[in-house]
């Protein structure tokens, strides 16, 4: 304990360090600036507008803005490019919440009541649920890194491709528990999203799948352009729609209260507290662990609710549990970046990059050789997160009073705003062009009753659970077994068949037919 | 289908070159660079690839006295970035960092690659080279490089070896060791070398070849051992551990080499004033320094002109070709 408290202060010293800033103009006289605190600023900043524009990714952003850091000394260049990263968590709700475009992975889920919310003018209360949600989580899983990251690391090692098969299995199951129509259109949903998940390279050959030899598919579709195209630009199609016109001055009527009500906090505090757990956990597994997170934790809540038929009609839990897990995985998804020096993901991997070009390339002795890069960091993430509270809560009187803007006003510059951002992902024309399409499809889709989360998933979790089965049976010669065999992947298979089960019961097929009738009233 | 694809194809080639003999004209006159540089990176921001070309565009743009922005085009392992660089206006605006897979191994491994190595661009200089190391999981039961020799041609069927991907230097040498020890271990693909080094850490594979950078620390932390520098001498920042040579495997060579290439047609003068600026660089006390912490083997003097990196091209291709095409 007195170590990791002697660690905190020196992290919270390189946070708090003044550099002495001698401008020439000031003829000798220098001015104490705290630089660290200030690329923290920076980074939240930066951040939260990522996650605010739809399409405008983090890996995107953080690779854009990698070469601005390189001038930068580490410690600072790491602690501004971490703001950005959960930066961009606290502000990818934003847009699910108000516009139903999820900007990140992580927030596909959070549009689901988040979006309902809006529509019933409670938009102010779900952003800032979604901004103390991620607070709380953000506190905690930071406490949960300086106390028990070491020893945690060795979960992202017990993770073998088995167990990875046997998570993402799950994971899919949860999309069907989360469907709030009928299971069998939610699986036709996720089995689509699996197979657009195919499309791109084969892991083992290098050969060319389902890309019809265009060079741009050549590594497969990308999240923002079937996220936009599903859930922008389909939307935005239905809007236009006869009918649509209604909805939309509903949206911009009735608005009430910016924050939440007493019930409100009440009804949310065990979804945040919940969803920080479950969202704890699963960051430390390299790969997917941030969707399964925000996935799990709405099923979680929707499972421990006396009232499930609430969710995906603008239960406030379904924002919160979500939107605190994302955020609590963003943050402890460094684990292993810190005590082992493996990128757990893409961001991260770029982050390592950082650390390279400075001459240090982290390793499992990270923690030793740089004490103050690593606490430094640790620490600049609870102020991090203590600014972004700050800078979001009063954002969300700016953001609902955007909703009034009128929709002809409103619809074009999403739509450029999109494009911009689908674009800038990969400075591809193609996927701007595939974005147009999916919106057509995503359009298709709503008109009959599909839901496109569950296809979202499907195609986010498709090519880990393809990898990762594939490894498997590799390292076991194509023996099966091995998914039961491995304890850890036996549990995780078992509580899916569990779930399974749980979802196709005759009682509760009945329950959902009811929520389905009621939500076509 | 495919003759209209082609056709188009051909059009957008005119167009592009039509534009390019416009931009051209205005600066013939003066002496190149008269503008901002471009240079293609095919990989992302902070890789290996990307580090070696800012370290050294940073001391070229002094030196030609131009600002060099670097454009990270990612995507099927670089080669879509080749190609673009490939079809970009010869006029010295717009180079390329390539490598060892770029520019050599993608010829057998993408039978429909949009350009070749040798025949789509014109070699301008050798940057640095990337040491290869056999590594393997900690509790291994090899001892040294000649006990896992012995060890894998014995265990063959058992063995698993770990790659970040296909078309990644790790897979690609790795099946250069494999041809040379004339073995099939199973090789297992991973996406990128952090999630291939997690699964070599955790103890799931049991050896893979790497670049030096990313495994030094995991080497001196002791999560994982290291058999040999596929290089002729040993590395500074891995002193002990021994060259293929040294440890009785001296086939295997292999290093990921990086270098600057300009589209075909691009003016001799252009080309001999680019290599200049990076064989000045190359000299710079600094460039030197932070290349040898990655563990970087900057190329000598002799090796550095447009000639030897057309030389090296023309070897590497012929040496990955066989070893990489049965893989198809």
């Amino acid at each position: 304990m007195g170590d990791v408290l002697s660690n905190l202060a020196l992290g919270f010293g390189v946070v708090f360090n003044f550099v002495q800033w001698a401008p020439p103009f000031l003829g000798g006289m220098s001015i104490p600036i705290p630089v660290n605190i200030l690329l923290c600023l920076i980074g939240a900043l930066v951040g939260t507008l990522v996650g605010v524009l739809p399409g405008i990714g983090t890996i995107a952003t953080v690779a854009m803005l990698l070469p601005i850091t390189f001038g930068l000394p580490p410690v600072g260049a790491l602690i501004m490019l971490a703001g950005i990263y959960y930066g961009a968590q606290y502000g990818g709700s934003t847009t699910s919440i108000l516009v139903n475009i999820p900007g990140e992975a992580g927030s596909v889920v959070t549009a689901l009541d988040g979006f309902q919310m809006a529509k019933q003018g409670r938009a102010g209360p779900a952003l800032a649920i979604a901004a103390i949600g991620s607070f709380f989580a953000g506190c905690v899983a930071t406490v949960l890194i300086a106390l028990l990251g070491a020893p945690l690391t060795k979960i992202a090692l017990a993770f073998g491709p088995a167990e990875y098969f046997s998570l993402m299995v799950l994971g899919l199951i949860f999309a069907v528990v989360l469907a709030k129509g009928s299971v069998l259109k939610a699986i036709a949903m996720i089995v689509l999203g699996l197979l657009l998940s195919m499309v791109g390279s084969d892991i083992e050959t290098g050969a060319s799948r389902m890309a019809f030899n265009i060079p741009e598919l050549a590594d497969g579709l990308g999240f923002a352009t079937v996220a936009m195209g599903l859930f922008g630009f389909a939307e935005i199609i239905r809007n236009l729609d006869t009918g649509g016109e209604s909805d939309r001055q509903l949206v911009q009527q009735k608005v009430t209260g910016l924050m939440p009500t007493k019930d409100d906090l009440k009804a949310a505090a065990p979804a945040v507290g919940r969803g920080t757990v479950l969202g704890s956990i699963l960051g430390i597994l390299p790969g997917g662990g941030a969707v399964i997170a925000s996935f799990a934790a709405y099923t979680l809540e929707k499972k421990v609710s006396r009232t499930p038929q609430r969710f995906g009609r603008g239960a406030i839990e379904g924002v919160a549990a979500p939107e605190s897990a994302n955020n609590a995985a963003a943050q402890t998804s460094f684990i292993p970046l810190l005590t082992l020096g493996i990128p757990p993901n893409a961001v991260m991997a770029l982050m390592v990059g950082a650390m390279t070009i400075h001459g240090i390339v982290p390793g499992p002795q990270v923690m030793q050789k740089q004490p103050e890069l690593v606490w430094g960091m640790i620490a600049s993430m609870w102020v991090g997160n203590l600014m972004l509270l700050v800078i979001n809560l009063p954002l969300v009187g700016i953001w609902v009073r955007l909703l009034r803007v009128p929709y002809r006003l409103m619809f074009p510059s999403i739509v450029v705003f999109c494009s911009i951002g689908i674009y800038s992902v990969n400075n591809a024309p193609v996927d701007v062009i595939l974005a147009g399409v999916f919106g057509l499809v995503g359009y298709w889709l709503i008109k009959h009753d599909f839901e496109p989360a569950p296809l979202l998933l499907g195609m986010v979790l498709g090519p880990l659970m393809e990898e990762n089965l594939r490894r498997a049976l590799l390292i076991s010669r194509g023996d099966w077994s091995v998914f039961l065999t491995r304890p850890l992947s036996a549990v995780l298979l078992a509580i899916a068949a569990f779930l399974l089960v749980l979802a196709v019961l005759p009682t509760l097929r009945a329950k959902r037919d009811e929520v389905f009738v009621e939500s076509e009233n | 289908m495919n003759w209209s694809g082609r056709s188009l194809a051909g059009g957008c080639f005119a167009v592009i070159a039509a534009l390019g003999a416009w931009s051209g004209q205005g600066h013939a006159q003066q002496a190149y660079p008269t503008r901002n540089i471009t240079m293609i990176v095919p990989f992302a921001a902070g890789g290996p690839t990307d580090v070696i070309a800012r370290i050294v565009t940073g001391h070229m743009a002094q030196t030609l006295g131009q600002t060099i922005i670097i454009e990270n085009v990612v995507g099927a392992g670089g080669t879509t970035a080749s190609a673009r660089a490939a079809r970009a206006t010869p006029d010295g605006y717009t180079l390329i960092t390539g490598h060892m897979g770029t520019h050599a191994a993608s010829v057998p491994l993408y039978p429909n690659l949009a350009y070749h190595p040798e025949k789509s661009f014109e070699p301008v200089a050798l940057l640095a080279g990337t040491p290869i190391l056999i590594l393997a999981r900690k509790d291994f039961p090899a001892k040294d490089l000649k006990e896992f020799i012995a060890y894998v041609k014995a265990n063959e069927s058992k063995v698993n070896a770990a790659h970040a991907g296909v078309g990644s230097v790790s897979h690609v040498s790795c099946q250069l060791l494999e041809s040379i020890l004339k073995i099939k271990p199973v090789s297992v693909p991973f996406n990128g070398t952090g999630p291939a080094m997690n699964a070599l850490v955790a103890g799931q594979v049991d050896y893979m070849c790497d670049q030096i950078v990313n495994a030094v620390p995991q080497i001196n932390g002791g999560t994982i051992k290291a058999y040999a520098v596929a290089t002729p001498e040993r590395n500074p920042s891995l002193p002990d551990v021994p060259t293929t040579k040294e440890a009785g495997l001296p086939e295997f060579q292999a290093q990921a080499w990086n270098a600057i290439f300009a589209p075909k047609g691009t003016p001799k003068e252009i080309i001999e004033k680019v290599n200049a600026a990076a064989a000045k660089a190359l000299n710079d006390e600094n460039v030197k320094k932070r290349l040898l912490e990655l563990g970087s083997v900057i190329p000598a003097p002799a090796d550095r002109t447009p000639e030897a990196l057309g030389t090296l091209v023309k070897s590497e291709v012929a040496k990955w070709t066989p070893v990489l095409k049965p893989a198809n």
